[in-house]
């Protein structure tokens, strides 16, 4: 099956779950996820490990870990998608119980709790499970986990590690390189078929010599600075510490980089410090021929200053994946050309979610084997 | 040199119309209502012609120009000139090399991340104001995709060193083997085709390339295949890529260039997998004025007898 042909799912349109077992039909096109339109790939796995999970069933003394939300992959591949033969899982969406009482009810089960990102890890769920020790997530922001509590309590996270990193780094890239040369704008002018009336669509500008700063030089920045690297641009970064190792010229303020780049390109996680690090006096900073691209978090925006920047015309452009209050946009961004957006997608490739699927299975067997953990995150500071 | 007269084939460029008008007596090809009249009054006159991707200057113009000294091609591709005819009449012809490489080489790679991570429908579908939560559009990773590269020229190695970036395996089909680079070297399109999930068209366009990637090169790129052509229109059968993509035996195509510019064929306007660009490979403000500043530096040169910039003959 091809599987670009693009996959528009709706959580909330859940068909029939039945386990995929015949070759997907290569000329269908669902806009909502059938499961039969899953890819090959998934369906071979997902057959594979069902039988090899047949046992399962007879061993109750596997240890429980707790799912509070259905991850998107369980749409996507079916529920035994990350099944194990070392554990089981505890869908707390499959009980009718609200959520405290189901925790009450299964406090001395729950041993680890696996989180899409699409259910929060709060203090409150963690303060009802005695015996927790492993929260595992496959998003790659934090801020859903009360870390704080994690630390406290003496619970290890593992996270994604730097397996999305490529794709966010991609996402990046693709944005930029759209809003510079204007592909998502001129792709809607030529399919209203106004090239053969209108004539040529106006100038978009080079990206290569370009100024590239770059907020966050973590692992997904490193991948867009190596990345834009072989286009030419200079690159640029702020971090919360400067990077001894790496060629990139560092500077101790992002106002600083703004100033002196004319793309900023937001790679930083969302913490206290950072909601609303790009400000007023940032854009600015940036000015009318720059452009901002962020595939972080919204709320590192302030994206009341933003919109107005962009519909003013103070910055050239921007690319957003994220935004504060997701999935609400602010609509004034519709009507502009120099703005393109996504919604929230900047990991979500077919692959991604089966590379993202071993590594948590992973990460869950080996903390029940007492083995190190594969992508632990780290708790300090 | 207000005397000389210059032949713009048709509008390109505001900047180099501008200077053109200050250093020469231009003639603007595309306001004359009666061309052949035009061309008899003024065939003395005229010395040089200043072409593009669009127009140029074909056998039937170089005949009505006995004074044609010069062609200066507001472009790299040479498709639209008629090199033979010059050559037998000596002259001078003239392009935009290397100014318009990157630009080119960076728009193939927007191409590809459009087309795979769909961001032009992800943006379609904010804009619907119909983003939901629990929505999510599942595309297809770069990182890591064969690319297979037709023609490995300048545009040809510039894009090789960005998809490199992306750690993507480099493979390419050229007219001769080039074994100083490391990438892997096809004897035949069909077969660069069969091993590449992301094929670009990067030569240039030639009798011999003509229609190179036909009805069994497009099979062999097959249903999870990308094609990326920022080379010319006639580099691709356009009647067969465009059934191949209405009927899914290939995966997409981020295309920039036609066979008819700028007609388009209607039945891609309405598929998610498919990105069109009105050919701007090399439309940007900054290359523009490169490109329209080599062009009037080899008139110039040309007129002062000096040696020419980028000439090609």
């Amino acid at each position: 099956m091809s599987y670009l042909h693009h996959k528009l799912l709706h959580l909330h349109q859940r068909k029939r779950r039945n386990l995929i077992n015949t070759t997907p039909h290569p000329r269908r096109h669902h806009h909502t996820a059938h499961i039969q339109d899953a890819p090959v790939k998934g369906a071979m796995k997902a057959t594979a490990m069902t039988s090899e999970n047949q046992s399962r069933h007879s061993q109750s003394d596997l240890p429980y870990v707790l799912i509070l939300k259905p991850p998107p992959s369980f749409l996507l591949f079916g529920d035994h998608f990350l099944d194990s033969s070392k554990f089981q899982y505890l869908k707390a969406y499959e009980s009718p119980l609200p959520l405290p009482q189901f925790l009450q009810e299964h406090a001395q089960s729950v041993q680890a709790i696996f989180s899409s990102g699409l259910a929060p890890v709060t203090a409150e769920t963690i303060r009802l499970l005695p015996r927790l020790g492993l929260v595992v997530t496959t998003s790659q922001g934090l801020n859903h986990i009360d870390l704080t509590e994690c630390r406290r309590r003496g619970i290890a996270v593992a996270g994604a590690g730097t397996i999305l990193s490529a794709d966010c780094a991609d996402s990046a890239v693709g944005f930029l390189i759209d809003v510079l040369r204007k592909i998502s704008a001129a792709n809607r002018y030529v399919k209203q078929g106004l090239w053969s009336s209108q004539g040529a669509y106006p100038l978009g500008y080079k990206l290569g010599g370009k100024r590239v700063g770059i907020v966050g030089l973590g692992s997904i920045g490193t991948e867009v600075a190596k990345r834009l690297d072989a286009f030419g641009c200079s690159i640029s970064y702020n971090s919360r510490s400067k990077k001894p190792l790496v060629p990139y010229t560092f500077y101790p303020n992002v106002v600083e980089l703004a100033a002196n780049c004319d793309a900023l390109i937001i790679c930083c996680a969302l913490t206290d410090e950072t909601h609303h690090l790009i400000n007023k006096e940032v854009l600015s900073a940036l000015g009318k021929d720059g452009v901002i691209i962020n595939i972080a978090r919204g709320p590192i925006v302030d994206e009341k200053e933003l919109v107005r920047c962009l519909v003013k015309g103070e910055i050239r452009g921007a690319g957003l994946d994220v935004f504060e209050h997701e999935p609400d946009v602010p609509v004034e961004l519709f009507a502009l050309d120099n703005v393109v957006m996504s919604p929230h997608c900047a990991v979500l490739t077919t692959e991604s979610f089966e590379d993202l699927g071993k590594l948590m299975v992973g990460n869950i067997e080996a903390f029940f084997s007492n083995e190190p953990l594969l992508t632990p995150v780290s708790l300090d500071g | 040199m207000e005397s000389i007269g210059v032949l713009m084939a048709c509008p390109m460029n505001p900047y180099l119309e501008q200077e053109l008008d200050k250093r020469f007596t231009l003639h603007r090809f595309w306001k004359v209502p009666e061309k052949s009249t035009f061309l008899s009054t003024h065939s003395n006159s005229i010395r040089a012609v200043v072409g593009n991707a669009f127009a140029g200057a074909d056998a039937q113009l170089i005949e009505a120009l006995p004074k044609l000294e010069i062609v200066a091609s507001f472009s790299v591709g040479l498709d639209k000139i008629d090199l033979a005819k010059c050559k037998e009449k000596g002259i001078r012809v003239t392009n935009t090399p290397d100014v318009l490489t990157e630009d080119v080489a960076d728009l193939a790679i927007g191409l590809i991340l459009a087309v795979l991570r769909n961001l032009c429908e992800c943006d379609r579908y904010v804009r619907s104001g119909k983003w939901k939560k629990g929505s999510y559009m599942l595309t297809t990773k770069f990182t890591g995709k064969r690319v297979g590269i037709i023609g490995l020229g300048r545009i040809g190695m510039a894009i090789a060193k960005r998809a490199e970036a992306f750690s993507c395996p480099i493979s390419y089909h050229s007219r001769t083997e080039k074994p100083e680079t490391k990438y892997k070297y096809y004897p035949s399109v069909v077969e660069l085709a069969a091993n590449c999930d992301i094929l670009v068209i990067a030569c240039s366009l030639t009798e011999e390339t003509r229609h190179i990637v036909n009805r069994k090169v497009i099979d062999a790129l097959g249903a999870e295949g990308v094609l990326i052509n920022i080379g010319r229109g006639p580099h691709v059968d356009e009647p067969e890529l465009v059934s191949a993509l209405v009927e899914r035996r290939i995966g997409g195509a981020g295309l920039d260039v036609f066979e008819h510019e700028p007609e388009v064929p209607e039945e891609l306007f309405g598929l998610d997998n498919v990105v069109l660009l009105p050919h701007v490979g090399s439309g940007t403000v900054e290359t523009r004025k490169d490109m329209a500043d080599l062009v009037l530096g080899n008139l110039e040169a040309h007129f002062l007898k000096k040696p020419l910039l980028t000439p090609v003959i």
